[in-house]
């Protein structure tokens, strides 16, 4: 182009010559994979600020790791949350279930019973763990990964699968792509696909609590790629102005589909860093560790229940499988990098550390999977009588108009009746049950 | 009814028989372009190493280098701002929006800044940069992996918007594109990536491979902008489409036995008028298909366009068929796309009027 310097040397200057990085990750298909680089403190080494102290005070807790697991599978240190051996079978109980209603679905979209699934294997304990500390009624603002959520706050698992299915008995009226659910009974905001739009309407919420000088607080999921989203920014920015009673959970789960962290910045610092510029509490914690992922969750619940301030936690750990039904991440990364992780698997960690202390052996455990695996079939079944995607059962079509507005303008209501009479074109004899997409 | 999909075929010498679907043609449009062209960049979520989720860019960093094919963070607003900046250089980036459903991030650079910069700096610096984005339908992508937005960009002032709608036009028309010295939305039908779509999604779908226009020749060649492809000749009515749509309604008035004067817009800004108009005139009815919602959509300013400049040729009123206003519903997806049953009603209220 004509304005461009055709280079240094044409201009006569000695000035150095610029060159751009590009972040790469250091494995892809076929490497051998090391992660001695990656720094993981002892469990139990992290200090314990107090809950309401200065995000100034806080430097280290955002390039630390809060650990409370040990290799020898105990409890260690100041972040240790006690919880009781009922509480923690629970919390196991949870996260079983969590995967194995994962594998259920996964299979179910393979089988062509959907269009799409998610899995959150290896991450289980960042949804599980954390929302255990929290109030049933605070709410929650999750990004597409968080099943965990919901299978802890009790949301019958039919209505998961009936969603995932666009059945007729799909609450969401089989308008959403599978796993963007919705239960304001759950405290549970509707999924949006757009990425990162969650986090500041947490904060908004969050803001209309303190307001109304209500007790609850809310918290938001979002990975550590949509943090590139300017609404992460946005985010951040209304929670520090507004000291907003709010949590900002950064799962760092190294992968964005084939986009490692590095593309989020990961390799200049950490995701709990950015705290520190925005004057947030920051925490950088072992996602794999459902302990420590309890302990930083409450803190920060603590914190912002005491009207002391927003805080930002990374919750550090691994996309174990693909990012969706729809990927294949043998394209892009080593296959061996989920068994080389150096954080572990955290339903084995947990399973672990309740035989170590006495509570669980492995007899139980297979039972506990054994039965987790039998209810989600069950399930799976019951709602399966309900249809699945494209075999007919779905809502009316005139459901289809309906919540576009609270009241149907006539341009609708004519666009409504021109859908019925589409379908009595195509079907006369009225809509087949199986077989055909009406 | 003749075809004559490859009527602006080239007389390219030596050209082989080559067929390629859609995602090949646009993966080969930009590698021409890139090799042509060392200021051509490519980037965007996920086209560096894997190549993009839909395989549009595959090859291309191990072609051209990290340097001139590169992933971005997840951040629309970034990738359409810097490739603004890029442009200000001087550099011709090719930005990749993964989704046109999440473009929307990016719509302040591209609306107040890409398509202005001309015009306020009195051509001082231009943006000279396409942004690519598969859109539409068909696909059970559920309300954030379907929409068609192209009307928000054709209603802003400086941005230019393209869409092809076989593997032929997608290699000339995005050459084009990449070439023009002005903002360019290139939106790609993703549901005709693989092969043309009758709108009959119960019928086993044909690859590219089986159709003429797949045929892409090796090398450069360019379609221009503004120029609609005749892709049949009729003197019934007048169909004006782009995209997918384009093969639903030549399926549908293939099914009829309707002999209609099909126009493949291509460029909806700027608009090929001389030849909607010449065909108008000589039907005297004008039926306007797209997939995207209806009010405010693109088919109200081509009915306005006709209605104005044909007015007394018209023997019918101009109809319009589209989406419903909702969004894109997931397990009614069929029953809401704009399909042969629409289409036929339309037909046949233009034909008895």
């Amino acid at each position: 182009m004509a304005d461009r310097p055709e280079g240094n040397a044409a201009r006569g200057d000695n000035r150095p010559k610029l060159s751009l990085h590009v972040p790469e990750p250091k494995y892809r298909p076929g490497d051998v994979v090391d992660f001695s680089h990656i720094d993981v403190p002892e469990a139990g080494s992290m200090a314990r600020p107090d809950e309401a102290c200065d995000p100034s005070d806080m430097h280290e807790m955002a390039f630390g790791l809060v650990r409370v697991l040990g290799d020898d599978d105990q409890a260690h240190g100041p972040w240790d949350p006690k919880l009781d051996p009922d509480t923690l079978r629970t919390m196991l109980g949870h996260m079983a279930m969590t995967r194995a209603f994962d594998e259920r679905m996964f299979r179910g979209q393979r089988q062509g019973k959907t269009s799409f699934y998610m899995k959150c294997t290896g991450e289980e304990a960042t949804s599980v763990s954390a929302s255990m500390a929290l109030a049933g009624d605070d709410m929650v603002f999750p990004s597409y990964r968080q099943q965990g959520i919901l299978i802890q706050r009790g949301y019958p698992m039919i209505e998961m699968i009936n969603q995932i299915y666009s059945n007729k008995g799909d609450k969401l009226k089989g308008r959403q792509l599978p796993i963007m659910y919705s239960s304001r009974e759950h405290s549970f905001f509707t999924i949006s696909g757009n990425l990162a739009t969650q986090t500041p309407q947490a904060v908004g919420w969050a803001m209309a609590s303190a307001m109304k000088g209500d007790s609850r607080i809310a918290a938001t999921w979002v990975g550590e790629g949509s943090t590139a989203e300017g609404d992460f920014h946005s985010a951040c920015t209304f929670a520090t102005v507004y000291n907003a009673p709010v949590i900002l959970n950064v799962i760092n789960n190294q992968w964005a589909i084939s986009s490692f962290s590095g593309f989020a910045g990961a390799e200049r610092t950490t995701f709990a860093a950015r705290a520190l510029g925005y004057g947030l509490a920051g925490l950088r914690v072992d996602g794999n560790d459902a302990l420590a992922c309890y302990a930083a969750e409450q803190w920060a619940a603590n914190r912002a229940r005491a009207n002391a301030g927003p805080t930002l936690i990374e919750f550090f750990t691994y996309r174990a499988e693909g990012h969706s039904t729809s990927d294949d991440p043998s394209g892009y990364r080593s296959a061996q990098e989920r068994e080389e992780w150096p954080l572990g698997d955290p339903v084995m960690r947990l399973k672990n550390h309740l035989i170590a202390i006495g509570e669980w052996d492995e007899e139980r455990q297979e039972k506990m999977d054994l039965e987790a695996a039998e209810h989600v079939k069950k399930v799976t079944k019951e709602a399966e009588a309900n249809g699945i995607l494209g075999h007919g059962l779905h809502h009316p079509f005139r459901t289809m108009f309906e919540d576009v507005f609270e009241e149907l303008p006539w341009h609708l209501q004519e666009q409504a009746n021109q859908a019925v009479r589409e379908r009595e074109t195509k079907f006369p004899e009225g809509l087949p049950t199986k077989g055909v997409q009406g | 009814m003749r075809e004559t999909a490859t009527q602006d075929a080239p007389a390219t010498e030596g050209a082989t028989e080559r067929r390629l679907n859609m995602i090949e043609a646009i993966n080969d449009a930009l590698d021409v372009s890139m090799g042509r062209d060392e200021d051509v960049v490519v980037m965007g979520e996920d086209v560096g190493y894997f190549g993009g989720v839909f395989r549009c860019t595959a090859g291309l960093q191990e072609k051209y280098g990290k340097t001139r094919v590169f992933d971005t963070p997840i951040n629309e607003c970034g990738i359409i701002a810097v490739a603004v900046g890029m442009g200000a250089y001087g550099l011709r980036p090719v930005p990749e929006i993964q989704f046109a459903d999440y473009i929307y991030p990016g719509l302040d650079q591209l609306i107040s800044e890409a398509a202005r910069l001309r015009y306020r700096s009195a051509g001082e610096y231009i943006a000279p940069m396409t942004v690519r984005s598969p859109f539409g339908g068909g696909i059970f992508g559920g309300q954030t992996h379907s929409q068609s937005p192209e009307a928000i960009f054709t209603h802003v002032s400086g941005l230019k918007t393209v869409i092809p709608a076989t593997p032929y036009d997608a290699k000339g028309l995005l050459i084009s594109c990449i070439e023009d010295n002005d903002p360019v939305v290139f939106f790609e039908p993703k549901r005709i990536y693989n092969g043309p779509f009758s709108g009959y999604y119960d019928k086993p779908v044909q690859p590219w491979k089986k159709f003429d226009a797949s045929v892409v020749p090796e090398g450069y060649y360019k379609i221009p902008l503004g120029k609609a492809r005749h892709v049949t000749e009729g003197e019934q009515l007048t169909i004006l489409a782009y995209g997918t749509m384009v093969h639903v309604v030549e399926a549908v008035c293939r099914e009829k036995g309707v002999e209609a004067d099909i126009l493949d817009l291509r460029t909806l800004v700027p608009l090929d008028i001389e030849a909607i108009e010449a065909s108008v005139e000589r039907t005297g009815r004008c039926l306007i298909v797209h997939e995207a919602t209806r009010t405010s959509g693109f088919g109200a300013e081509l009915s306005a366009l006709v209605t104005e400049r044909c007015f007394y040729h018209l023997e019918a009123p101009v109809e319009r068929v589209t989406g419903f206003d909702t969004p894109y519903p997931h397990s009614l997806e069929w029953a809401y796309f704009p399909g042969p049953i629409r289409i036929g009603e339309a037909i046949d209220k233009i034909l008895k009027d």
